[in-house]
Protein backbone atom coordinates (compact mmCIF):
# COMPACT_ATOMS: atom_id res chain seq x y z
CA UNK A 1 0.00 0.00 0.00
CA UNK A 2 1.35 3.43 -0.96
CA UNK A 3 0.47 6.64 -2.78
CA UNK A 4 1.59 7.52 -6.30
CA UNK A 5 1.39 10.93 -7.93
CA UNK A 6 1.80 11.85 -11.56
CA UNK A 7 4.02 14.95 -11.72
CA UNK A 8 3.00 16.52 -15.00
CA UNK A 9 5.52 18.93 -16.47
CA UNK A 10 4.99 21.79 -18.88
CA UNK A 11 8.01 22.26 -21.11
CA UNK A 12 10.34 20.69 -18.56
CA UNK A 13 9.04 22.61 -15.56
CA UNK A 14 6.64 21.68 -12.76
CA UNK A 15 3.91 24.19 -12.15
CA UNK A 16 2.62 25.25 -8.76
CA UNK A 17 -0.37 22.92 -9.21
CA UNK A 18 2.01 19.93 -9.20
CA UNK A 19 3.58 20.99 -5.89
CA UNK A 20 0.01 21.24 -4.58
CA UNK A 21 -0.55 17.65 -5.74
CA UNK A 22 2.65 16.51 -3.99
CA UNK A 23 1.68 18.31 -0.75
CA UNK A 24 -1.83 16.87 -0.90
CA UNK A 25 -0.62 13.34 -1.59
CA UNK A 26 2.02 13.66 1.18
CA UNK A 27 -0.80 14.38 3.62
CA UNK A 28 -2.73 11.32 2.37
CA UNK A 29 0.37 9.15 2.75
CA UNK A 30 0.82 10.47 6.30
CA UNK A 31 -2.85 9.73 7.10
CA UNK A 32 -2.23 6.07 6.42
CA UNK A 33 1.43 5.99 7.43
CA UNK A 34 2.74 5.04 4.03
CA UNK A 35 5.16 6.28 1.39
CA UNK A 36 4.75 8.66 -1.52
CA UNK A 37 6.19 7.98 -4.95
CA UNK A 38 6.16 10.50 -7.78
CA UNK A 39 6.37 9.63 -11.46
CA UNK A 40 7.51 12.09 -14.12
CA UNK A 41 7.36 11.40 -17.85
CA UNK A 42 9.23 13.24 -20.60
CA UNK A 43 12.15 15.66 -20.79
CA UNK A 44 13.08 17.14 -17.45
CA UNK A 45 16.31 17.85 -15.59
CA UNK A 46 17.41 16.34 -12.28
CA UNK A 47 17.13 19.57 -10.27
CA UNK A 48 13.53 19.95 -11.30
CA UNK A 49 12.84 16.29 -10.46
CA UNK A 50 14.47 16.69 -7.05
CA UNK A 51 12.18 19.61 -6.27
CA UNK A 52 9.40 17.05 -5.77
CA UNK A 53 11.20 15.78 -2.66
CA UNK A 54 10.95 19.22 -1.09
CA UNK A 55 7.19 18.78 -0.77
CA UNK A 56 7.27 15.21 0.42
CA UNK A 57 8.04 12.66 -2.30
CA UNK A 58 9.94 9.67 -0.89
CA UNK A 59 10.84 8.29 -4.29
CA UNK A 60 10.90 9.79 -7.76
CA UNK A 61 10.48 7.71 -10.89
CA UNK A 62 11.73 9.23 -14.11
CA UNK A 63 10.52 7.93 -17.46
CA UNK A 64 12.96 9.20 -20.07
CA UNK A 65 11.77 7.01 -22.98
CA UNK A 66 12.15 9.10 -26.18
CA UNK A 67 8.81 7.84 -27.48
CA UNK A 68 7.16 9.44 -24.46
CA UNK A 69 8.82 12.82 -24.79
CA UNK A 70 5.51 14.49 -25.63
CA UNK A 71 2.15 13.83 -24.02
CA UNK A 72 0.29 10.84 -25.47
CA UNK A 73 -2.83 10.30 -23.40
CA UNK A 74 -3.18 6.55 -23.91
CA UNK A 75 0.51 5.73 -23.48
CA UNK A 76 0.98 7.97 -20.43
CA UNK A 77 -2.05 6.36 -18.78
CA UNK A 78 -0.53 2.92 -19.38
CA UNK A 79 2.83 3.96 -17.89
CA UNK A 80 1.25 5.54 -14.79
CA UNK A 81 -1.03 2.54 -14.19
CA UNK A 82 1.97 0.21 -14.61
CA UNK A 83 3.95 2.25 -12.07
CA UNK A 84 1.04 2.08 -9.63
CA UNK A 85 1.00 -1.72 -9.95
CA UNK A 86 4.79 -2.07 -9.57
CA UNK A 87 4.87 0.27 -6.57
CA UNK A 88 1.85 -1.34 -4.98
CA UNK A 89 0.12 2.04 -4.92
CA UNK A 90 -3.57 1.91 -4.09
CA UNK A 91 -4.09 5.66 -4.37
CA UNK A 92 -3.06 7.65 -7.45
CA UNK A 93 -3.24 11.45 -7.31
CA UNK A 94 -2.88 13.82 -10.23
CA UNK A 95 -3.80 17.38 -11.13
CA UNK A 96 -7.28 18.01 -12.54
CA UNK A 97 -5.52 19.81 -15.41
CA UNK A 98 -6.50 19.42 -19.06
CA UNK A 99 -4.10 16.48 -19.42
CA UNK A 100 -4.99 15.11 -15.98
CA UNK A 101 -8.63 14.96 -16.99
CA UNK A 102 -7.66 12.83 -19.97
CA UNK A 103 -5.49 10.48 -17.93
CA UNK A 104 -7.49 9.99 -14.74
CA UNK A 105 -10.44 8.08 -16.25
CA UNK A 106 -8.15 5.76 -18.23
CA UNK A 107 -5.97 5.07 -15.18
CA UNK A 108 -9.12 4.49 -13.12
CA UNK A 109 -10.38 1.84 -15.53
CA UNK A 110 -6.96 0.17 -15.78
CA UNK A 111 -6.67 -0.11 -12.00
CA UNK A 112 -10.32 -0.98 -11.42
CA UNK A 113 -10.38 2.15 -9.27
CA UNK A 114 -13.08 4.61 -8.36
CA UNK A 115 -12.24 8.15 -9.43
CA UNK A 116 -12.92 11.52 -7.82
CA UNK A 117 -12.23 14.38 -10.23
CA UNK A 118 -12.08 18.00 -9.10
CA UNK A 119 -11.23 17.16 -5.48
CA UNK A 120 -10.96 20.23 -3.24
CA UNK A 121 -10.11 18.74 0.16
CA UNK A 122 -8.15 15.88 1.70
CA UNK A 123 -9.97 12.55 1.87
CA UNK A 124 -11.68 11.70 5.13
CA UNK A 125 -11.53 8.23 6.58
CA UNK A 126 -14.57 7.63 8.74
CA UNK A 127 -15.52 4.18 9.96
CA UNK A 128 -13.91 2.50 6.99
CA UNK A 129 -15.45 4.97 4.54
CA UNK A 130 -13.10 6.85 2.23
CA UNK A 131 -14.77 10.11 1.17
CA UNK A 132 -13.53 13.07 -0.86
CA UNK A 133 -15.17 16.46 -1.38
CA UNK A 134 -15.35 17.68 -4.97
CA UNK A 135 -16.90 20.54 -6.90
CA UNK A 136 -20.30 19.88 -8.48
CA UNK A 137 -22.89 21.73 -10.51
CA UNK A 138 -20.10 23.79 -12.07
CA UNK A 139 -19.13 25.46 -8.81
CA UNK A 140 -22.66 25.95 -7.49
CA UNK A 141 -22.16 23.17 -4.93
CA UNK A 142 -19.85 20.47 -3.60
CA UNK A 143 -20.47 16.73 -3.46
CA UNK A 144 -18.92 14.38 -0.93
CA UNK A 145 -18.14 11.17 -2.79
CA UNK A 146 -17.35 7.82 -1.23
CA UNK A 147 -14.99 5.59 -3.16
CA UNK A 148 -15.92 1.98 -2.51
CA UNK A 149 -13.17 0.32 -4.58
CA UNK A 150 -9.86 -0.93 -3.16
CA UNK A 151 -7.85 1.28 -5.56
CA UNK A 152 -8.59 4.97 -5.86
CA UNK A 153 -7.74 7.80 -8.23
CA UNK A 154 -8.05 11.46 -7.20
CA UNK A 155 -7.67 14.48 -9.52
CA UNK A 156 -7.03 17.62 -7.46
CA UNK A 157 -8.47 20.99 -8.46
CA UNK A 158 -5.61 23.50 -8.95
CA UNK A 159 -5.36 26.23 -6.30
CA UNK A 160 -7.51 24.36 -3.78
CA UNK A 161 -4.79 22.86 -1.56
CA UNK A 162 -1.97 24.81 0.03
CA UNK A 163 1.61 23.89 -0.73
CA UNK A 164 3.36 22.54 2.37
CA UNK A 165 7.09 21.94 2.50
CA UNK A 166 7.97 18.54 3.92
CA UNK A 167 11.53 17.93 2.82
CA UNK A 168 12.39 14.29 2.19
CA UNK A 169 15.53 12.78 0.77
CA UNK A 170 14.31 11.07 -2.32
CA UNK A 171 16.23 9.14 -4.91
CA UNK A 172 15.52 9.61 -8.59
CA UNK A 173 15.20 6.24 -10.32
CA UNK A 174 14.80 5.54 -13.98
CA UNK A 175 11.54 3.78 -14.67
CA UNK A 176 11.20 1.77 -17.83
CA UNK A 177 8.11 0.10 -19.13
CA UNK A 178 7.43 -1.61 -22.39
CA UNK A 179 5.11 0.48 -24.45
CA UNK A 180 2.58 -1.00 -26.82
CA UNK A 181 2.12 0.33 -30.29
CA UNK A 182 -1.65 0.62 -30.07
CA UNK A 183 -1.15 3.30 -27.39
CA UNK A 184 0.41 5.65 -29.95
CA UNK A 185 -2.38 6.06 -32.50
CA UNK A 186 -2.92 9.71 -31.63
CA UNK A 187 0.02 11.70 -33.02
CA UNK A 188 1.11 15.12 -31.85
CA UNK A 189 1.56 17.50 -34.77
CA UNK A 190 2.24 20.76 -33.03
CA UNK A 191 2.18 22.50 -29.66
CA UNK A 192 1.12 26.13 -29.76
CA UNK A 193 1.92 28.06 -26.59
CA UNK A 194 0.91 31.60 -25.80
CA UNK A 195 3.98 32.12 -23.67
CA UNK A 196 3.62 35.83 -23.04
CA UNK A 197 0.55 35.47 -20.88
CA UNK A 198 -0.42 33.89 -17.57
CA UNK A 199 -2.59 30.83 -18.25
CA UNK A 200 -6.11 31.20 -16.90
CA UNK A 201 -6.50 27.82 -15.13
CA UNK A 202 -3.18 28.32 -13.28
CA UNK A 203 -3.63 32.00 -12.45
CA UNK A 204 -3.62 33.26 -8.87
CA UNK A 205 -5.15 36.56 -9.97
CA UNK A 206 -7.74 36.91 -12.74
CA UNK A 207 -8.94 40.15 -14.31
CA UNK A 208 -12.19 39.54 -16.14
CA UNK A 209 -14.22 41.80 -18.41
CA UNK A 210 -17.86 41.75 -19.44
CA UNK A 211 -20.22 43.45 -21.84
CA UNK A 212 -19.91 46.62 -19.79
CA UNK A 213 -16.64 47.22 -21.60
CA UNK A 214 -18.64 47.85 -24.77
CA UNK A 215 -16.22 46.36 -27.31
CA UNK A 216 -12.99 44.42 -27.89
CA UNK A 217 -11.10 47.65 -28.57
CA UNK A 218 -11.46 48.55 -24.89
CA UNK A 219 -9.54 45.55 -23.59
CA UNK A 220 -6.24 47.43 -23.50
CA UNK A 221 -6.84 48.63 -19.97
CA UNK A 222 -7.93 45.13 -18.85
CA UNK A 223 -4.69 43.71 -20.22
CA UNK A 224 -2.64 46.46 -18.63
CA UNK A 225 -4.27 45.92 -15.25
CA UNK A 226 -3.73 42.14 -15.59
CA UNK A 227 -0.13 42.53 -16.60
CA UNK A 228 0.61 44.85 -13.65
CA UNK A 229 -0.91 42.28 -11.27
CA UNK A 230 0.68 39.26 -12.94
CA UNK A 231 -2.87 38.13 -13.66
CA UNK A 232 -4.60 36.18 -16.41
CA UNK A 233 -7.36 37.82 -18.42
CA UNK A 234 -10.84 36.31 -18.65
CA UNK A 235 -14.30 37.26 -19.83
CA UNK A 236 -18.01 36.51 -19.54
CA UNK A 237 -19.97 34.32 -21.98
CA UNK A 238 -21.57 37.17 -24.00
CA UNK A 239 -18.09 38.55 -24.62
CA UNK A 240 -16.67 35.30 -26.03
CA UNK A 241 -19.94 34.58 -27.87
CA UNK A 242 -19.59 37.95 -29.59
CA UNK A 243 -16.05 37.07 -30.60
CA UNK A 244 -14.52 39.93 -28.61
CA UNK A 245 -12.30 37.46 -26.77
CA UNK A 246 -11.36 33.79 -27.39
CA UNK A 247 -13.50 30.98 -25.93
CA UNK A 248 -10.55 29.86 -23.83
CA UNK A 249 -11.08 33.01 -21.72
CA UNK A 250 -14.77 32.34 -21.03
CA UNK A 251 -15.32 31.79 -17.32
CA UNK A 252 -18.62 30.36 -16.13
CA UNK A 253 -20.83 27.31 -16.05
CA UNK A 254 -20.31 26.41 -19.70
CA UNK A 255 -16.78 27.76 -19.85
CA UNK A 256 -13.94 27.33 -17.43
CA UNK A 257 -14.25 27.26 -13.64
CA UNK A 258 -11.48 29.13 -11.85
CA UNK A 259 -10.42 29.32 -8.21
CA UNK A 260 -7.86 32.13 -8.00
CA UNK A 261 -6.90 34.05 -4.87
CA UNK A 262 -8.30 37.21 -6.44
CA UNK A 263 -10.97 37.57 -9.12
CA UNK A 264 -11.63 41.08 -10.41
CA UNK A 265 -14.85 41.35 -12.43
CA UNK A 266 -15.20 44.50 -14.51
CA UNK A 267 -18.46 45.31 -16.25
CA UNK A 268 -19.93 41.86 -15.58
CA UNK A 269 -23.43 41.84 -14.09
CA UNK A 270 -23.07 38.39 -12.48
CA UNK A 271 -25.54 36.01 -14.11
CA UNK A 272 -25.92 32.77 -12.15
CA UNK A 273 -23.99 30.87 -14.85
CA UNK A 274 -21.01 33.21 -14.51
CA UNK A 275 -21.07 33.14 -10.71
CA UNK A 276 -20.90 29.32 -10.82
CA UNK A 277 -17.50 29.49 -12.47
CA UNK A 278 -15.96 31.90 -9.96
CA UNK A 279 -17.60 30.93 -6.66
CA UNK A 280 -14.47 29.24 -5.30
CA UNK A 281 -12.31 32.35 -5.80
CA UNK A 282 -10.89 33.40 -2.46
CA UNK A 283 -11.49 37.15 -2.88
CA UNK A 284 -13.90 38.67 -5.39
CA UNK A 285 -13.81 42.32 -6.48
CA UNK A 286 -16.66 43.70 -8.57
CA UNK A 287 -16.56 46.91 -10.55
CA UNK A 288 -19.88 47.82 -12.13
CA UNK A 289 -21.78 51.03 -12.72
CA UNK A 290 -25.07 49.36 -11.78
CA UNK A 291 -25.30 49.20 -7.99
CA UNK A 292 -28.05 46.58 -8.38
CA UNK A 293 -25.82 44.16 -10.34
CA UNK A 294 -26.23 40.69 -8.75
CA UNK A 295 -22.45 40.24 -8.70
CA UNK A 296 -22.19 42.65 -5.73
CA UNK A 297 -24.10 40.12 -3.58
CA UNK A 298 -21.22 37.62 -3.80
CA UNK A 299 -18.37 40.14 -3.85
CA UNK A 300 -15.92 40.88 -1.03
CA UNK A 301 -15.04 44.33 -2.37
CA UNK A 302 -16.93 46.50 -4.80
CA UNK A 303 -16.79 49.79 -6.62
CA UNK A 304 -19.98 51.21 -8.06
CA UNK A 305 -18.67 53.21 -10.96
CA UNK A 306 -17.88 53.44 -14.63
CA UNK A 307 -15.13 51.00 -15.62
CA UNK A 308 -13.64 53.60 -17.96
CA UNK A 309 -13.02 55.90 -14.99
CA UNK A 310 -12.28 53.32 -12.30
CA UNK A 311 -9.82 51.03 -14.12
CA UNK A 312 -7.33 53.79 -15.06
CA UNK A 313 -7.37 54.90 -11.40
CA UNK A 314 -6.62 51.33 -10.31
CA UNK A 315 -3.78 51.13 -12.80
CA UNK A 316 -2.31 54.38 -11.45
CA UNK A 317 -2.71 53.18 -7.86
CA UNK A 318 -0.94 49.88 -8.59
CA UNK A 319 1.94 51.68 -10.27
CA UNK A 320 2.24 53.89 -7.22
CA UNK A 321 1.98 50.89 -4.89
CA UNK A 322 4.69 49.08 -6.84
CA UNK A 323 6.95 52.12 -6.67
CA UNK A 324 6.60 52.11 -2.87
CA UNK A 325 7.44 48.46 -2.24
CA UNK B 1 -19.32 7.81 -41.40
CA UNK B 2 -21.19 6.69 -38.30
CA UNK B 3 -21.02 8.90 -35.24
CA UNK B 4 -22.25 8.20 -31.73
CA UNK B 5 -22.98 11.21 -29.53
CA UNK B 6 -23.34 10.50 -25.81
CA UNK B 7 -25.81 12.89 -24.22
CA UNK B 8 -26.73 13.83 -20.66
CA UNK B 9 -29.92 15.24 -19.23
CA UNK B 10 -28.85 18.03 -16.85
CA UNK B 11 -30.42 20.89 -14.86
CA UNK B 12 -30.79 24.10 -16.87
CA UNK B 13 -27.86 26.52 -16.42
CA UNK B 14 -30.10 29.04 -14.63
CA UNK B 15 -31.02 26.49 -11.92
CA UNK B 16 -30.49 27.50 -8.34
CA UNK B 17 -29.01 24.36 -6.82
CA UNK B 18 -30.60 23.17 -3.56
CA UNK B 19 -30.72 19.86 -1.71
CA UNK B 20 -33.22 17.89 0.36
CA UNK B 21 -33.18 14.98 2.85
CA UNK B 22 -30.50 16.49 5.02
CA UNK B 23 -28.40 17.52 1.99
CA UNK B 24 -28.25 14.03 0.56
CA UNK B 25 -30.52 14.51 -2.48
CA UNK B 26 -30.43 17.08 -5.25
CA UNK B 27 -33.75 18.94 -5.18
CA UNK B 28 -35.24 18.48 -8.65
CA UNK B 29 -38.47 20.20 -7.66
CA UNK B 30 -39.24 22.88 -10.25
CA UNK B 31 -35.94 22.23 -12.07
CA UNK B 32 -36.03 22.20 -15.83
CA UNK B 33 -33.76 19.63 -17.44
CA UNK B 34 -31.95 20.27 -20.69
CA UNK B 35 -29.56 18.66 -23.12
CA UNK B 36 -26.09 19.21 -21.62
CA UNK B 37 -24.69 22.34 -23.39
CA UNK B 38 -21.35 20.67 -24.25
CA UNK B 39 -23.22 17.67 -25.71
CA UNK B 40 -25.10 20.13 -27.95
CA UNK B 41 -21.72 21.15 -29.37
CA UNK B 42 -20.82 17.48 -29.99
CA UNK B 43 -24.17 16.90 -31.66
CA UNK B 44 -23.85 20.00 -33.84
CA UNK B 45 -20.40 18.94 -35.08
CA UNK B 46 -21.60 15.37 -35.71
CA UNK B 47 -24.46 16.70 -37.83
CA UNK B 48 -22.09 18.97 -39.78
CA UNK B 49 -19.70 16.10 -40.45
CA UNK B 50 -22.44 13.82 -41.78
CA UNK B 51 -24.51 16.47 -43.56
CA UNK B 52 -25.69 15.69 -47.08
CA UNK B 53 -25.92 11.92 -46.70
CA UNK B 54 -22.30 11.47 -45.60
CA UNK B 55 -23.28 9.40 -42.59
CA UNK B 56 -25.50 8.93 -39.57
CA UNK B 57 -25.60 10.35 -36.07
CA UNK B 58 -26.88 8.19 -33.24
CA UNK B 59 -27.43 9.73 -29.81
CA UNK B 60 -27.20 7.57 -26.72
CA UNK B 61 -28.32 8.37 -23.20
CA UNK B 62 -28.21 6.40 -19.98
CA UNK B 63 -31.34 7.46 -18.18
CA UNK B 64 -34.84 6.63 -17.13
CA UNK B 65 -37.96 7.45 -19.17
CA UNK B 66 -37.97 11.06 -17.92
CA UNK B 67 -34.93 11.86 -20.12
CA UNK B 68 -36.92 11.25 -23.31
CA UNK B 69 -37.79 14.93 -23.92
CA UNK B 70 -34.05 15.65 -24.02
CA UNK B 71 -33.46 12.72 -26.39
CA UNK B 72 -36.31 13.96 -28.63
CA UNK B 73 -34.68 17.40 -28.62
CA UNK B 74 -31.45 15.83 -29.93
CA UNK B 75 -33.47 14.08 -32.64
CA UNK B 76 -35.17 17.38 -33.49
CA UNK B 77 -31.79 19.07 -33.82
CA UNK B 78 -30.87 16.45 -36.40
CA UNK B 79 -29.70 13.12 -34.96
CA UNK B 80 -30.68 10.13 -37.12
CA UNK B 81 -31.77 7.84 -34.32
CA UNK B 82 -31.47 7.37 -30.58
CA UNK B 83 -30.76 4.74 -27.96
CA UNK B 84 -31.74 4.99 -24.32
CA UNK B 85 -30.22 2.60 -21.83
CA UNK B 86 -32.93 2.32 -19.26
CA UNK B 87 -31.17 3.02 -15.95
CA UNK B 88 -30.39 5.80 -13.51
CA UNK B 89 -26.93 7.17 -14.43
CA UNK B 90 -25.33 6.13 -11.12
CA UNK B 91 -21.89 7.60 -11.89
CA UNK B 92 -19.54 8.13 -14.84
CA UNK B 93 -18.18 4.59 -14.58
CA UNK B 94 -21.68 3.09 -14.75
CA UNK B 95 -22.58 5.28 -17.74
CA UNK B 96 -19.32 4.60 -19.61
CA UNK B 97 -19.61 0.86 -18.98
CA UNK B 98 -23.17 0.71 -20.35
CA UNK B 99 -22.27 2.72 -23.45
CA UNK B 100 -19.12 0.63 -24.03
CA UNK B 101 -21.18 -2.58 -24.03
CA UNK B 102 -23.49 -1.05 -26.65
CA UNK B 103 -20.56 0.11 -28.81
CA UNK B 104 -18.88 -3.31 -28.65
CA UNK B 105 -21.98 -4.74 -30.33
CA UNK B 106 -22.55 -1.70 -32.58
CA UNK B 107 -19.23 -0.08 -33.58
CA UNK B 108 -18.99 3.57 -34.68
CA UNK B 109 -16.31 5.54 -36.54
CA UNK B 110 -16.36 8.36 -34.03
CA UNK B 111 -17.69 8.69 -30.50
CA UNK B 112 -18.28 12.18 -29.11
CA UNK B 113 -19.22 13.35 -25.65
CA UNK B 114 -19.38 16.85 -24.22
CA UNK B 115 -16.18 17.89 -22.41
CA UNK B 116 -18.12 17.46 -19.15
CA UNK B 117 -21.70 17.43 -17.95
CA UNK B 118 -22.65 20.62 -16.13
CA UNK B 119 -24.00 18.69 -13.12
CA UNK B 120 -21.02 16.63 -11.94
CA UNK B 121 -18.32 18.13 -14.20
CA UNK B 122 -16.31 14.93 -14.33
CA UNK B 123 -14.87 14.86 -17.89
CA UNK B 124 -14.70 11.14 -17.27
CA UNK B 125 -16.93 9.30 -19.74
CA UNK B 126 -14.77 9.99 -22.84
CA UNK B 127 -11.59 8.65 -21.23
CA UNK B 128 -13.34 5.66 -19.67
CA UNK B 129 -14.94 4.77 -23.02
CA UNK B 130 -11.57 5.05 -24.71
CA UNK B 131 -10.05 2.67 -22.18
CA UNK B 132 -12.95 0.20 -22.22
CA UNK B 133 -12.93 0.10 -26.03
CA UNK B 134 -9.12 0.33 -26.37
CA UNK B 135 -9.44 3.46 -28.52
CA UNK B 136 -7.57 6.77 -28.35
CA UNK B 137 -9.41 9.45 -26.37
CA UNK B 138 -8.98 13.20 -26.20
CA UNK B 139 -10.76 14.77 -23.30
CA UNK B 140 -11.21 18.41 -24.17
CA UNK B 141 -11.10 19.43 -27.81
CA UNK B 142 -11.67 22.86 -29.33
CA UNK B 143 -11.64 21.85 -32.99
CA UNK B 144 -12.31 18.71 -35.03
CA UNK B 145 -11.62 18.52 -38.77
CA UNK B 146 -11.58 15.57 -41.15
CA UNK B 147 -8.43 14.58 -43.02
CA UNK B 148 -9.14 11.40 -45.00
CA UNK B 149 -9.25 8.42 -42.66
CA UNK B 150 -7.95 10.59 -39.84
CA UNK B 151 -9.11 13.60 -37.90
CA UNK B 152 -7.16 16.68 -36.90
CA UNK B 153 -8.14 17.87 -33.46
CA UNK B 154 -7.05 20.72 -31.25
CA UNK B 155 -6.71 19.90 -27.60
CA UNK B 156 -6.74 22.59 -24.94
CA UNK B 157 -3.73 22.78 -22.60
CA UNK B 158 -2.92 25.36 -19.95
CA UNK B 159 -1.69 28.42 -21.83
CA UNK B 160 -2.02 27.02 -25.33
CA UNK B 161 -3.14 24.11 -27.43
CA UNK B 162 -1.90 20.89 -28.99
CA UNK B 163 -2.77 19.86 -32.52
CA UNK B 164 -3.11 16.09 -32.99
CA UNK B 165 -3.91 13.70 -35.81
CA UNK B 166 -5.93 10.67 -34.80
CA UNK B 167 -7.09 7.76 -36.96
CA UNK B 168 -10.73 6.72 -36.65
CA UNK B 169 -12.26 5.31 -34.55
CA UNK B 170 -11.61 7.40 -31.45
CA UNK B 171 -13.41 9.15 -28.59
CA UNK B 172 -13.38 12.90 -27.94
CA UNK B 173 -15.02 15.36 -25.53
CA UNK B 174 -16.05 18.59 -27.23
CA UNK B 175 -15.79 22.13 -25.84
CA UNK B 176 -16.68 25.55 -27.20
CA UNK B 177 -15.11 26.21 -30.57
CA UNK B 178 -15.85 22.80 -32.11
CA UNK B 179 -19.24 23.92 -33.46
CA UNK B 180 -22.08 26.33 -32.77
CA UNK B 181 -25.07 24.60 -31.15
CA UNK B 182 -28.00 24.16 -33.54
CA UNK B 183 -31.58 25.19 -32.87
CA UNK B 184 -34.20 22.69 -34.07
CA UNK B 185 -36.45 23.91 -36.86
CA UNK B 186 -40.13 23.04 -37.28
CA UNK B 187 -39.38 20.17 -39.67
CA UNK B 188 -36.89 18.76 -37.22
CA UNK B 189 -39.36 18.97 -34.37
CA UNK B 190 -42.07 17.21 -36.42
CA UNK B 191 -39.75 14.45 -37.64
CA UNK B 192 -38.27 13.88 -34.17
CA UNK B 193 -41.53 12.27 -33.07
CA UNK B 194 -41.19 9.45 -35.56
CA UNK B 195 -37.43 8.91 -35.57
CA UNK B 196 -36.40 5.58 -34.01
CA UNK B 197 -35.68 5.61 -30.28
CA UNK B 198 -34.60 2.18 -29.06
CA UNK B 199 -34.77 1.42 -25.36
CA UNK B 200 -32.42 -1.25 -24.08
CA UNK B 201 -31.90 -2.61 -20.59
CA UNK B 202 -28.63 -2.06 -18.71
CA UNK B 203 -26.07 -4.77 -18.01
CA UNK B 204 -24.92 -5.55 -14.48
CA UNK B 205 -21.80 -3.74 -13.33
CA UNK B 206 -20.25 -3.15 -9.92
CA UNK B 207 -20.17 0.57 -9.13
CA UNK B 208 -17.24 2.14 -7.30
CA UNK B 209 -18.46 5.50 -6.05
CA UNK B 210 -21.43 6.90 -4.12
CA UNK B 211 -22.42 10.48 -3.41
CA UNK B 212 -22.83 10.68 0.36
CA UNK B 213 -23.90 14.31 0.73
CA UNK B 214 -23.86 17.76 -0.81
CA UNK B 215 -22.76 21.17 0.39
CA UNK B 216 -23.32 24.65 -0.92
CA UNK B 217 -20.48 27.20 -0.92
CA UNK B 218 -20.16 29.21 2.29
CA UNK B 219 -21.86 32.58 1.87
CA UNK B 220 -19.56 35.58 1.67
CA UNK B 221 -19.79 38.46 4.09
CA UNK B 222 -21.26 41.84 3.20
CA UNK B 223 -19.52 43.51 0.27
CA UNK B 224 -17.15 46.32 1.26
CA UNK B 225 -17.74 49.23 -1.08
CA UNK B 226 -15.03 51.67 -2.09
CA UNK B 227 -16.09 55.04 -3.53
CA UNK B 228 -15.43 55.35 -7.27
CA UNK B 229 -13.60 58.66 -6.72
CA UNK B 230 -11.27 56.91 -4.33
CA UNK B 231 -10.66 53.76 -6.43
CA UNK B 232 -6.99 53.62 -5.48
CA UNK B 233 -8.00 52.71 -1.95
CA UNK B 234 -9.07 49.32 -3.27
CA UNK B 235 -5.45 48.48 -4.02
CA UNK B 236 -4.51 49.29 -0.40
CA UNK B 237 -7.28 47.06 0.91
CA UNK B 238 -6.30 44.19 -1.36
CA UNK B 239 -2.73 44.54 -0.14
CA UNK B 240 -3.11 45.18 3.58
CA UNK B 241 -6.49 43.62 4.44
CA UNK B 242 -7.21 40.82 1.94
CA UNK B 243 -3.47 40.23 1.40
CA UNK B 244 -3.94 38.97 -2.13
CA UNK B 245 -1.66 41.39 -3.96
Amino acid sequence: MSVLIYAENADGKFKKSIFEVVSYARAIADQSNTTLTAISIGNINTDELNSLAKYGADKILNVANAQLKNFVNQAYASVIAEAAKKEGADIVVLSNSFSGRGLAPRIGVKLDAGLVDGAVELPELNGGKFTVKKTAFSGKAFAVVELTSANKVIALTPNSYKIVEAAKTAKVEDFNVETKESDFKAMLKEIVRSTDKVSLPDAEIVVSGGRGLKGPENWGMIEELASLLGAATACSKPVSDSGWRPHSEHVGQTGIAVSPNLYIAIGISGAIQHLAGVSSSKVIVVINKDAEAPFFKVADYGIVGDAFEVVPKLIAAIKEHKALV
Amino acid sequence: MTILVCISNVPDTTTKITFTDNNTQFNTNGVQFILNPYDEIALARAIELTDGGKGTVTVINVGEANTEPTIRKALAIGATDAVRINAKPHDAWFVAYQIAQYVKANPFDLILTGRESIDYNGSKVAGMLGELLDLPSVSIIKKLELDGDKAIVEREIEGGKEILTIPFPFVAGTAEGVAEPKIPNMRGIMSARTKPLTVIEPVDVKTNSEIISYETPAPRGQVKLVAADDSGKLIDLLHTEAKVI
